[in-house]
């Protein structure tokens, strides 16, 4: 055997090529799927990641806000290289670096250390606090250790200093996400509420979403509404800030007084409803004016509801502008709709972006043959099939509640489809199956700018359909021979 | 809501204890639920006559996810209408119990476990505070009130100590207080006495001492409480008599550790230990002169 300097190596396994290949074949076989599908305790290649990636990304969404991971080192790179491969900015955080030691007697010495370092170095507003698994398992309890931290002098008294236990080992990146936004609302709120007073603003969650593009969309609309805003958790200078040749640590977020005043708003709106679900369930409880909670405004459907929301809570009618807009996506979906309409997709990902995915495929005519979902509830679930259940399209496609992307390989392989939405984690299987991959989701490693582009509003109607039709097109164009290659398609 | 928090040496009668007080307090009108911390789950036996009570961490072991559970799964009624869960854990020698008492409490608290009409959560903790899971009971909003179960001998003495060190760390945070020591006799000499002492240094009181006397035992044979296997029986008098005691009690307090020297000069005191002779530490009894 050759390798590719042409120089012979010793075959590093005793298996046969012809075994090779007969194995390759089988593992595309329906019967390998059952086996698959009937596995329980190995999860391989999984759709989500852990609770303290979206715990960081959140804390990046305020103004002047340090996040910090107690617990050790190699947990926090891999939240921050994950962050900095996707969007391609430097992701910056701490960590009280737990050993051996802190292990054995607990991780106090270490965040108190941790934190009078970062608070003296990195003059943070707000340093945030997360956790990775080891201080979860030997139960640190930080509401102890930083009411010492401020008793010792370590953080100033009245430093804001929110903490959320975030193990790993339970929920997702989502719900990490979720459980660092209610506490960084509950610290900054804290004694803010005045009665009578309404800060005339709409406090915005856009729960965790990576997409920058849809930040700047959901403002451009808010804009062209005329409608006060404050964005909760507002990532997009963070992580798409202007390359200008000056280094800001903390190049963006929302500011903390505006966060803090947040809780006399006018009105709330989530449009994650899966991934700030705790959050919302205490905005309800603390927040001043009204309160409400829609799906992501994917595809146009959403995108309608998402609008007359607006209206409704801003009191402002529909702007002209963004009603020429939605004219302008239904003509687009209209062009492109011969060229979607009756394909087959599978989808996964994130619950409140999979929702959307499944929505907008449907208003096009195609079916979303395999939803495919790990650590889904079963209200999701139910959600997914309403939306199924409404459409003819959503005739035959299934749902795949806490499965991995080994068991999407074998339903590519053995019940095809004309493409995947997702994220870059399935190109291996997509690569399998020949069939391609759209990068809507998160996380992106291996294409650039796309997160960039919003996936939500009318805007993101557009560019969801554009990105898929023109793929399935170039695609017959480099497979059709000479006869049926056509100047028009 | 008063929450409680049963500390003291493994084998000296938590579970006993606090299963016949809460039968006492329940026989009184007060609600009440038992949160057993102790992979044993042997902290609801006596209130629910059973042998063993499906723990929380038995069913996450089945389902393998906390997520699918729900609180009719884990909580049973017992005598006097008594809520009964127990937090399970591993097998002995692998996994980690501590973090089984934190996803148990995690779990009963974001389920709604903790309803407005209880009168009294008692958590019956596994020996001595091993690990943080272990404090788990004793952070911040959950249980105030410690009572340490303690017998007049030497070791459970320690261990009382050693649990009052524990509290002190907390207290200093949080609102959590020692509430007193619960003898639970062993016969030794001048045993009452001795706790008093040890009480009254850890700057707390004995709450109450609990006679020896084998119808507990008898009880327990049929996995029941004395206060419902003989109502009338002087031993169920005297745990409805621990149980008004400590529906009354008052006296919380940030308990004063003592030093080792401290606590081997009150036992020399009481004639459970003798005065240290140099001469003879470290010398076999064959070896001794006299």
């Amino acid at each position: 055997m050759a390798n590719n300097l042409g120089l012979t190596v010793k075959p590093i396994t005793g298996i046969s090529p012809e075994e090779e290949a007969r194995i390759a074949a089988w593992i595309d076989s329906p019967e390998y799927r059952e086996k698959n599908f009937a596995r329980q305790a190995l999860v391989v290649n999984p759709v989500h990641a852990c609770q303290p990636l979206g715990a960081e990304l959140c804390a990046h969404g305020f103004e002047g806000t340090l996040p910090f991971v107690h617990g050790s080192q190699g947990c926090a790179s891999y939240y921050r290289s994950t962050l900095n491969r996707h969007f391609r900015e430097p992701a910056a955080a701490v960590c009280s670096a737990m050993t051996e030691d802190g292990a054995v007697f607990g991780g106090q010495a270490n965040l108190h250390e941790g934190l009078e370092n970062a608070y003296a170095l990195y003059k943070p507003k707000m340093i945030s606090i997360f956790t990775s698994c080891m201080p979860e398992i030997i139960g640190d309890d930080l509401t102890a250790f930083l009411k010492n931290a401020r008793a010792k002098g370590v953080i100033p008294q009245d430093f804001p200093l929110p903490f959320a236990n975030t193990p790993s080992f339970n929920g997702t990146h989502v719900t990490g996400y979720d459980a660092m936004l209610l506490a960084i609302l509950q610290t900054l709120t804290a004694g803010k509420r005045v009665e009578d007073r309404c800060t005339g603003k709409l406090n915005f969650i856009a729960g965790f979403d990576t997409n920058t593009g849809n930040y700047r969309e959901y403002k451009r609309i808010f804009e062209a509404f005329r409608i006060p805003y404050t964005f909760l958790a507002d990532i997009s200078e963070s992580f798409d800030s202007p390359l200008d040749g000056t280094y800001r640590p903390y190049p963006g977020g929302t500011p903390l007084d505006e966060a803090a005043d947040a809780v006399n708003g006018k009105a709330t709106l989530t449009v994650g409803p899966h991934a700030t679900q705790k959050t919302f369930a205490w905005v309800k409880d603390s927040f001043a004016g009204k309160h409400a909670s829609l799906p992501m405004p994917m595809g146009v459907a959403r995108t309608d509801a998402f609008m007359l929301k607006l209206a409704e809570l801003s009191g402002h009618p529909v702007p002209e502008s963004i009603k020429a807009e939605r004219g302008r996506a239904v003509d687009a979906m209209t062009d492109a709709h011969q060229y979607m309409h009756g394909k087959k997709f599978a989808v996964y990902g994130d619950p409140d972006l999979l929702l959307g995915y499944v929505s907008l495929l449907l208003e096009m005519g195609a079916t979303p043959h395999h939803i495919l979902v790990s650590k889904g509830s079963k209200k999701l679930e139910k959600e997914l099939q309403a939306l199924l259940d409404a459409s003819p399209y959503g005739k035959g496609a299934k749902i795949y509640l806490n499965k991995d992307l080994w068991h999407l390989r074998s339903l590519l392989v053995t019940d095809r489809v004309d493409g995947v939405l997702g994220d870059t984690h399935g190109k291996f299987a997509a690569r399998d199956a020949r069939v391609p991959l759209f990068r809507f989701g998160f996380p992106i490693f291996d294409r650039v700018n796309r997160h960039r582009f919003p996936i939500v509003g009318y805007a993101g109607v557009v560019h969801m359909v554009t990105e898929i039709c023109n793929k399935l097109i170039e695609l017959r164009d480099d497979t059709d021979d000479d006869r049926h290659f056509e100047m028009m398609r | 809501m008063r929450q409680i928090a049963i500390y003291g040496k493994g084998g000296i009668g938590k579970s006993t204890t606090t299963q016949n007080t809460v039968a006492g307090l329940a026989s009184l009108g007060k609600k009440v639920m038992i949160v057993g911390c102790d992979p044993k789950a042997d902290s609801t036996r006596l209130i629910l006559h059973a042998k063993a009570q499906a723990t929380v961490m038995d069913l996450v072991r089945e389902r393998g996810t906390v997520e699918d559970l729900e609180i009719a799964d884990v909580m049973k009624t017992g005598y006097g209408e008594v809520k009964c869960v127990e937090s399970g854990g591993p097998e002995p020698g692998v996994g980690c119990a501590g973090r089984g008492v934190i996803t148990a409490i995690n779990f009963l608290e974001e389920n709604g476990a903790y309803t407005p009409d209880l009168d009294f959560v008692f958590y019956d903790v596994l020996g001595d505070v091993v690990c943080g899971g272990f404090a788990m009971p004793i952070r911040e909003n959950k249980a105030e009130e410690i009572y340490i179960v303690v017998s007049g001998e030497m070791m459970a003495m320690y261990a009382a100590n050693n649990i009052a060190r524990g509290i002190l760390k907390y207290a200093a945070t949080g609102r959590v207080r020692l509430a007193g020591l619960i003898c639970n006799s062993r016969n030794t000499d001048r045993e009452a006495e001795l706790i008093e002492a040890l009480a009254k240094r850890l700057g707390t009181q004995m709450i109450h001492f609990v006679p020896r006397d084998n119808q507990v035992q008898r009880a327990e044979l049929r996995r029941m409480t004395v206060i419902e296997y003989s109502a009338q029986h002087k031993q169920a008098d005297e745990y409805r008599q621990l149980a008004r005691k400590i529906a009354d009690n008052k006296m919380l307090v940030v308990p004063k550790p003592l030093q080792m020297e401290e606590l081997e000069e009150l036992l020399m005191e009481y004639g459970i230990i003798a005065d240290e002779d140099e001469a003879v530490v470290g010398v076999a009894e064959a070896a001794c002169p006299a």
